[in-house]
């Protein structure tokens, strides 16, 4: 996707805050493509990785608006340095048995992983980058695939710079 | 303090914390912030409230019952406009809370520091459709700074703390507090805190001094300068600041609606209002500008016209405490995220250090004839020979008569544009009018609120006849607290302003704006027990202006003017500041 960002916001864990943070995108039309949410290892603190799109006035407004809202604590361009970022995705493709082994060879190559097996379908699961997934996704199109279930992406910076509370950094 | 019950005194002193009601922790903890008046409407959900308001607190708070809750909230942001200290609102749940929608729009969209305490349903009912249950939270969640639901008694005292803390720091703006019944009922122990640390919310109101410096520089070089100055000076106490820093540079000012009030308007550096009815000068003046400075203002689409257009030959300094403002809109050269106040403090002594280049100086004054002869070439005007009333001659004589000292408050239209073109203002906190959300019934409520606070001003509601009857059953709380507010109404018979634009953009059709079906606003007076006046003449206005003036309650005027009289100049919506239609 053109000028995607990945922006890792850590949050209070308090009721609401979620809303908040969905609100503010939907109220002044920034787009999300994914947003993922869970406790910290500080269960008082939530960690929201959030992907969104756009031009940099409107990326900079994005970010902007997330600090000001009072219950978030940290907000960062993870785009702007360097980061890992992961997703999980749980693909249910047809798997007649002639086609099982084109099926088992993708998998192989992709790391990916077989979680459920049925008459005629085969679920995998597999874990990546961006560009990791749309490659396997593309790949498994040929089989058909009935079904796509996507976390969404959550990042973290390399190195040693982290995200918690009190870490200097924007 | 007085009216604390001894028997809390003596269990204080015993070290042995007593427990209280909430209703009672919220009343001690509205005392501790130096709340004196409450503005509400009562209810199922917060009759222990106000049952514990008028038997233990009725010495402490002056109680003001309106009539509509969103009159309590206008009310509320109106005393916070006249006073610089936070509006307090008190109301029940469900269609209590939803009646304060408009009113928390307003107050969000101009940095209005008011809090709004909302009764809600039991904690174990939330969530089933109970009786007035509302999701107030989430339906304000978008138009408050901040809100809170508070889940238990202990933690109303320092919820009660924060809220007050957010809605004043910063950039202002309104909060609200919802309030379980049962969270009210059941009892804790109280103790306010003295001072609360929000570790995820720390506005930046200090400058970064090396942006500054580059301002600085700027404003030493500059040869064409204009101040553009908004609300931010007033919220921030800067209005000394900005008058010492514009006449040691000899900088000419303007400001948004927000900012009227902030520069004298009688000072010969003042060039009035700019944007969209602005005047030609101010306008004129933002087109040729090589350098401009605005302050605690946002840019917004009524200020700017076209945005590509606005100030595109001038380097921009923009200072604001809200780092969202900055950038928005338009893409300025010094960004300075920081209060009004404290820029302007540093920028000064910057100047005081070093001085402008003399080169520069002589161009001023250049500047300063061009500017002279915009005004001359186009003063803001209208016919002073008519017999039938023109608008802005009522505005004229009510700056006259008030010898400018009234707190104006005004509706939303024609009205609004006028008051603010035609009364000059002076100081700050004496123009109360919505100009972020332009939401018409804004002016009576708001002037009750000013009216409440300084009860020996004089305070007009300068209104349209359609924008009055959006709260006009606030005549009855007028009348029963004796608050002289003046409604000087300027009765066209239309919606005004939307027929100003049809007349100009859709080719006469005026398209459901004529409301001359309307109560006799002097009967209605009467009827609610206050003081109606009318004036059809142009030779009657200064009699019946003083006439209301002498009188000691509530007035309202009805003022019979010309219908079909414009507001000019007018840059048409999204185009450039020059395009002007003059007169
Ligand atoms: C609550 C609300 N509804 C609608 C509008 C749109 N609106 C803006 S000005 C105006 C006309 C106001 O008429 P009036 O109060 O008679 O004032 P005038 O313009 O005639 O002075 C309207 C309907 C508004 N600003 N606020």
């Amino acid at each position: 996707m053109e000028n995607r960002k990945v922006i890792s916001a850590l949050v209070e864990n308090k009721p609401g805050v979620l809303a908040r943070v969905a609100g503010m995108f939907s109220g002044r039309s920034f787009n999300i493509d994914s947003l993922s949410v869970a406790p910290t290892m500080n269960p008082e603190f939530s960690r929201m990785t959030i992907v969104t799109h756009g031009n940099e006035a409107i990326f900079e407004q994005i970010i902007k608006q997330l600090r000001k809202l009072i219950n978030i604590s940290k907000v960062q361009d993870l785009t702007r340095g360097d980061y890992v970022d992961r997703e999980l995705v749980l693909i249910k493709v047809k798997a007649a048995s002639i086609k099982r082994a084109e099926a088992l060879r993708i998998v192989e190559i992709f790391r990916a992983r077989i979680v459920d097996v049925a008459q005629d379908n085969l679920t995998i699961e597999v874990t990546g980058s961006q560009g990791k997934i749309e490659a396997i996704l593309e790949l498994l199109s040929s089989l058909g695939i009935l079904e796509v279930i996507r976390t969404g992406t959550v990042a973290i910076p390399r190195g040693r710079k982290g995200l918690k509370a009190g870490d200097s950094g924007d | 303090m007085p009216h604390i019950k001894t028997s809390i005194v003596f269990a204080e002193r015993d070290g042995t914390k007593l427990k209280i009601s909430g209703a009672e922790i919220l009343l001690r903890s509205l005392k501790a912030e130096g709340v004196d008046t409450i503005f509400g409407y009562p209810g199922g959900a917060v009759i222990d409230i106000f049952d514990t308001l008028v038997r233990e607190f009725s010495e402490d708070f002056k109680f003001i019952l309106v009539r509509h809750e969103q009159a309590a909230v206008h009310a509320a942001d109106g005393y916070a406009r006249a006073t610089g200290r936070p509006g307090i609102c008190l109301v029940t749940s469900g269609p209590g809370g939803t009646n304060t929608v408009t009113g928390l729009a307003t107050a969000y969209m101009d940095s209005i520091p008011v809090i709004v305490f909302t009764g809600q349903v039991p904690t174990p009912l939330i969530g089933n459709d109970a009786f007035q249950e509302a999701d107030i939270v989430g339906i304000t969640r978008p138009c408050t700074k901040h809100n809170y639901l508070v889940a238990q008694t202990e933690d109303l005292a320092s919820t009660i703390k924060e809220a007050f803390f957010i809605a004043t720091t910063g950039r202002p703006g309104p909060i609200l507090v919802d309030l379980p019944k049962d969270v009210v009922q059941n009892k804790a122990q109280f103790e306010y805190p003295d001072k609360i640390e929000v570790p995820t919310y720390k506005p930046n109101v200090k400058a970064h001094l090396p942006s500054v410096k580059r301002a600085a520089e700027l404003i030493r070089q500059a040869e064409r300068p204009v101040i553009y100055a908004g609300g931010g000076v007033i919220t921030s106490g800067a209005h000394k600041e900005l008058y010492k820093f514009a006449s040691m540079l000899n900088f000419p000012v303007t400001s948004t609606l927000m900012g009227l009030g902030c520069f004298p308007a009688t000072h010969p550096l003042f060039l009035g209002m700019l944007g969209m009815h602005g005047t030609f000068r101010a306008n004129m003046a933002i087109d040729n500008a090589d350098l401009l400075l605005a302050i605690g203002a946002r840019f917004d689409d009524r200020v700017t016209g076209r945005v590509e257009e606005f100030a595109r030959d001038a380097k921009i300094i923009h200072i604001d405490i809200d780092p969202t403002s900055i950038q928005k809109n338009i893409v300025v050269d010094v960004p300075i995220v920081c209060d009004a106040h404290d820029g302007l403090s540093r920028l000064i002594e910057e100047l005081e250090a070093k001085g402008r280049s003399p080169k520069a100086d002589e161009k001023l004054k250049e500047w300063h004839s061009k500017l002279t002869v915009w005004r001359n070439q186009q003063r803001q005007r209208f016919d002073r020979t008519t017999e039938i009333i023109k608008p802005q001659f009522v505005v004229e004589k009510l700056y006259e008569l008030t010898k400018g000292n009234a707190i104006i408050t005004t509706e939303v239209g024609q009205n609004q544009m006028w008051a603010a073109q035609y009364y000059l203002f002076d100081n700050p906190r004496t123009f109360l009018s919505s100009g972020g959300l332009g939401a018409m019934g804004y002016g009576f409520p708001a002037a009750i609120g000013a009216q409440v606070a300084y009860p020996d001003k004089i305070v007009i509601d300068i209104a349209g006849d359609g924008s009055i009857q959006m709260n006009i059953q606030e005549l009855a709380t007028v009348v029963q607290y004796k608050l002289p507010v003046k409604i000087a109404i300027l009765n066209n018979g239309y919606l005004g302003m939307v027929r100003q634009w049809q007349e100009r953009f859709y080719d006469q059709v005026y398209a459901h704006t004529d409301i001359t079906v309307a109560p006799d606003f002097v009967k209605l007076a009467e009827a609610y027990g206050a003081v109606g006046l009318r004036a059809t003449k142009s030779s009657e206005v200064e009699n019946v202006i003083k006439e209301s003036l002498k009188t000691k309650g509530p007035v309202i005027i009805d003022f019979v003017v010309d219908r079909e009289e414009g507001v000019y100049p007018m840059v048409p919506a999204g185009a450039p500041l020059k395009d002007m239609i003059l007169v």
